[in-house]
């Protein structure tokens, strides 16, 4: 009886130990896997680093751990299915008109295409805009919250970041003015000019892209 | 009696008297020359200009900042936003730190490197925060390359120097850490495709980066030209992936953050894409094409006739130069310049060609072949192909009228074929 705990213990106590150093093996097989694929890279400037690579250790474990809260103080983009867009708040027509012509119209214009800085709204020049040339309108939240306004960057709060972009949005012509803009609705908008994008594809060689 | 009086009185203030002829004389030849010395125009019989004769004297003593002579004025040339590179003054193909060129968003900011972090998170298994002192513990690696604006091409007036025609490309030898030995580190999943890098000025600036791509090569640098990289750089650190367009490689670099797809920030859809033949517009168009310019002759130069080295840089964002090609009768014959070497992959290029000049009006003119076999094309050929006449990647032949009496215009765009 004993004897047969002992042996069981014993053989869990293996299994744990196999199991830590197969999960291990795997984190690090896969992750080898990911970079290997781009390891796989000479060039002349690049000469005996590959040697080199071989004498450093396998971890360096400098820096410190990132927790949750510091990054989320700082990871504030916003991304076309929406990641990034706060939960709280909801932006009005109303109240984007408000702020623009507070905040942004010395720039822009009161209409928003009079400058003296960039063109936000579509007018007879067809110079590029939000209404023209925009893909997404997840970029406008993200752009303003970022730089803008310009003498005072980052200053607004979410809240009225929303504002500005459903102003913005109406002033293209692209909502109504009684439509309202946040987590749900902005990034469901499709921008006029979403169709006319293509990634890049030249790829050197002879021909002219 | 009387007259006694009168005697005492003189031999009792004659010393006075004398006192104050001599006080009142001296006061008088003092100011007199004063006033002399004050309005005195040397004019000497042999001209003016005074000259040291360098090997008579002992020079300067030594400085703990060296200086350019006072005789050599390179300058960048500005605008609020951004600062070109005088081509046409440097010699071979390291751009002086201080002549870098600058494009910036929100100004430069100040940043004291003790509270600047670097923020590494997303899809990875570690997020990390890495001061300066940290990321220069790691294995660094030092590569020269250019870092050029993507929207780097102006014409239209022939009193157009190098600097003004694509004074934004400038070449450095950056050393920091490769951001692949960083992330080694981390655990990166495999749904990681991108990566977001930001910076930490005011306008947080920000791009997406297809991580395949860039992996190989992107440097997290700290150091250019062996010093610390110039707050215009990007001090404390910037992101460099050789070849890519410069607004890829963010300044004061705070958070690099791994993600299946780009964000799409407004840098990379309402800034940096261009318009191309179909109405469509491309996007992360990230290499930079081949160039070359002819930096000697150029304007406002004026040439002799005559022996001449005709000077220029060419590069190519995906990979090495392997011909330039100059022509000094306006395209009809093409001569194989010389290549500097050693030929370093995505950097500038420094090539050569002696001619001597007939004293004729031409037009001279340069083309590069980097080692896809792309060559530049010219303007009407990138009109041709995109439907459009500018924005950014374009980057045509260009050329210099060289006139009868030497001097040297940028040659009309449209003309060249």
């Amino acid at each position: 009886m004993q004897v047969s705990t002992i042996s069981s213990l014993c053989l869990f106590g293996q299994l744990l130990l196999v199991s830590c150093c197969f999960t291990r093996c795997a984190f690090e097989k896969d992750e080898q896997r990911a970079m290997d694929s781009v390891d796989v890279y000479h060039s002349s400037w690049d000469d005996g680093l590959e040697n080199y690579r071989k004498t450093w250790p396998s971890r360096f474990r400098l820096g410190k751990l990132a927790d949750q809260q510091f990054i989320a103080k700082w990871d504030i983009d916003v991304r076309p299915d929406g990641k990034g867009l706060p939960k709280e708040g909801s932006g009005t027509v109303k109240a984007g008109s408000k702020l623009y012509h507070q905040k942004c119209a010395s720039c822009h214009g009161i209409n928003g295409y009079e400058g003296p800085y960039d063109k936000l709204v579509t007018d007879s020049t067809g110079k590029n805009t939000i209404g023209n040339y925009w893909p997404y309108a997840t970029t406008i939240f993200d752009y303003v919250r970022r730089a803008m306004p310009f003498n005072a960057p980052g200053s607004l709060s979410d809240q009225e970041v929303y504002d500005i972009t459903a102003y913005l949005l109406y002033l293209n012509k692209i909502i109504e003015a009684n439509e309202v803009i946040n987590a749900k609705t902005l990034p469901k908008i499709e921008m006029p000019a979403r169709k006319r994008y293509v990634i890049d594809d030249r790829k050197g060689g002879p021909e002219i892209k | 009696m009387k007259n006694s009086v009168r005697t005492s009185w003189w031999r009792e203030r004659a010393l006075w008297i004398v006192v104050l002829i001599v006080l009142a004389a001296s006061i008088g030849f003092a100011s007199y020359f004063y006033i002399q010395t004050k309005n005195q125009i040397i004019e000497p019989d042999v001209p003016s200009q005074i000259f040291v004769d360098p090997s008579k004297v002992q020079g300067r003593s030594t400085a703990e900042v060296g200086y350019r002579s006072a005789f050599e004025k390179p300058k960048k040339l500005i605008s609020t936003t951004s600062a070109r590179t005088p081509l046409q003054d440097l010699y071979g193909t390291i751009t002086p730190a201080d002549l870098h060129f600058e494009r910036h968003h929100a100004g430069i900011p100040e940043i004291d490197p003790e509270k600047h972090e670097l923020l590494i998170h997303g899809l990875l298994e570690k997020p990390i925060r890495l001061t300066l002192a940290d990321l220069k513990r790691y294995p660094s690696v030092s590569r020269i390359c250019f870092i050029e604006c993507s929207g780097n091409f102006r014409y239209g007036k022939r009193e157009m120097t190098p600097q003004e025609v694509c004074g934004l490309t400038s070449q450095s030898e950056w050393t920091g850490v490769l951001l692949s030995t960083i992330l080694r580190d981390l655990g990166v999943k495999s749904s990681a495709k991108w990566f977001l890098a930001e910076g930490a000025d005011g306008a947080l600036m920000a791009r997406s980066v297809p991580l395949q791509e860039a992996l190989p090569e992107a440097i997290i640098a700290y150091g250019q030209n062996g010093e610390a990289i110039r707050p215009q750089q990007g001090y404390p650190m910037r992101l460099v992936i050789p070849g890519f367009e410069g607004n890829t490689q963010i300044k004061w670099l705070r958070r690099i953050e791994l993600t299946d797809k780009p964000v799409m920030t407004r840098e990379e859809t309402s800034k940096y894409t261009e318009k191309i033949k179909d109405g469509k517009i491309r996007m992360f168009s990230l290499v930079m094409d081949a160039r070359s310019i002819i930096t000697y002759p150029a304007y406002p130069k004026k040439i002799e006739k005559g022996w001449q080295e005709i000077r220029g840089i060419a590069w190519s964002g995906r990979g090495k130069v392997k011909q330039v090609l100059v022509s000094t009768d306006n395209g009809e014959h093409w001569h194989e310049a010389h290549i500097q070497g050693p030929v370093l992959e995505k950097a500038h290029t420094a090539f050569r060609l002696m001619w001597n000049w007939d004293g004729k009006p031409t037009r001279i003119l340069s083309k590069v072949i980097d080692e896809t076999g792309y060559v530049q094309p010219t303007y009407n050929e990138l009109v041709k192909a995109r439907e459009t006449k500018g924005g950014y990647h374009f980057n045509p032949v260009v050329g210099w009228d060289i006139e009868r009496n030497g001097a040297a215009y940028l040659a009309k765009i449209e003309e060249i074929n």
